[in-house]
């Protein structure tokens, strides 16, 4: 069952002379969601699809408030946009387990971005700061009754970092010349070529750089 | 043997099931902070009383790495407990049961009701006005009516539509998926599985 819910929103968003189509945006909202759901690392946010996505959904939920209850269409477009809301809700669920899990090596990563291309939204980054302020104000309540040397957490220690060799299936958007996948046991390298379209098993970290850029889909 | 009685601690939680957590084992843990004590001192004491060319420096080891076991492992068990802390916040919602509140030292309840409120404010900045409630839509829905039992005689409720219902025990509805579901969470419902 596939209803063209978005039908409904483009004849309201004609005035606006928006570029990009609600169908074009939930597209890349579905992506992003895929993509976090099976790296092993945070990925750049895209609160500005999710935003637009969601202010989508109230202008549709007002829409549908004015049509009348027995027309069996509404029942329809609900159900769709459940569907939509539960990607994103999921989609920042994701993102947020994935922060308060490696906290504190996302957050030593993000100081050392610009703000321009912080993987995480301003949120998202306060949310950080505050579970890992408060994590180690728990922990210190049974560390101040250790012995003095031993008073403190070692940072590397309560580091938990993502496991960015583990394998992740792909799929191919683009044409892309070389990928090199690290053979560690032997430690040679190996150089691929991954054509349009194409599905593959490997290694997160040979394709991390083309995930981000979108050239490759998580599936 | 050094570092007993950590590990019993450990195996107190283990023991216990994923979705609860067993009472904060207060006096456990005092006992294990005191016993690092002791191997600190014993420490201290190796190194005064012998000559400092000549360090028995094997029993200085073994101490230092009880000792930092000893707080690895307190570390796992506070930290254990706080996941499924997490876990529930997620699960059952801000205002925790009096029998899981019962369980927690005063600091874990702080760092709870810091939790709730950090992901309380950050709900609230998704989307263009109140926010999104993140703890909603947790299962790809099939359909946007379930059908519900109710287990007590909980009285009103206003349906989305305006009509209100009244839901009395071991009687079954059709409700909206998103106005069953935080009632589901909290036992007043129960979904009919066909």
């Amino acid at each position: 069952m596939d209803i063209d819910i978005l039908d409904l929103i483009d004849d309201e968003d004609d005035d606006n002379q928006e570029e990009m189509t609600a169908q074009k945006v939930l597209q890349i909202v579905e992506r992003a969601w895929l993509n976090e759901k099976f790296s092993p690392e945070i990925l750049p946010h895209q609160t500005d699809y999710v935003d637009c996505l969601l202010e989508q959904i109230k202008g549709m939920e007002d829409n549908l408030a004015k049509l009348s209850k027995t027309d069996p269409k509404v029942d329809l477009h609900k159900l769709e946009m459940e569907r939509i809301k539960f990607v994103i809700t999921s989609y920042l669920r994701t993102r947020l387990k994935k922060i308060e899990y490696f906290c504190v090596s996302v957050l030593e990563e993000e100081s050392n971005r610009l703000e321009a291309d912080a993987y995480l939204s301003p949120a998202e980054l306060k949310f950080a700061k505050e579970f890992a302020q408060n994590a180690d104000n728990h922990f210190d309540t049974i560390l101040r009754h250790m012995p003095q040397l031993y008073n403190k957490l070692d940072m590397n220690k309560k580091v938990i970092k993502p496991n960015l060799n583990s394998f992740v299936f792909l799929k191919c958007y683009k044409h892309i010349d070389s990928v090199i996948i690290q053979n560690t046991l032997e430690s040679q390298e190996e150089e691929i070529v991954l054509e349009d379209g194409s599905q593959h098993l490997m290694p997160y970290s040979s394709v991390a750089e083309f995930v981000k850029k979108g050239a490759v889909q998580l599936i | 043997m050094y570092c007993d009685k950590v590990i019993e601690l450990l195996k107190e939680l283990e023991r216990s099931r994923e979705d609860t957590i067993p009472p904060y084992n207060n006096d456990g843990i005092n006992q294990v902070l005191s016993e690092m004590k002791t191997l600190d001192t014993e420490i201290l004491d190796i190194l005064h009383k012998n000559p400092r060319d000549n360090l028995p420096m094997d029993a200085v080891r073994l101490r230092r790495a009880a000792i930092e076991r000893n707080k690895r492992c307190l570390m796992t068990y506070i930290w254990t407990r706080l996941q499924r802390l997490k876990e529930m916040r997620w699960e059952i919602g801000a205002i925790l049961p009096s029998d899981v509140r019962q369980n927690l030292s005063q600091s874990e309840i702080e760092w709870f009701n810091n939790y709730c409120k950090s992901l309380v404010s950050y709900m609230k900045t998704i989307g263009p006005d109140t926010g999104l409630n993140l703890t909603q839509d947790t299962k790809p829905p099939k359909s946007l009516y379930t059908e519900v039992r109710s287990l007590v005689d909980a009285g009103k409720l206003e349906l989305e539509s305006g009509e209100v219902l009244i839901l009395r025990k071991n009687s079954q509805y059709m409700l909206s998926r998103s106005q069953a579901e935080p009632l589901i969470r909290q036992g007043i419902l129960e979904q009919v599985r066909h």
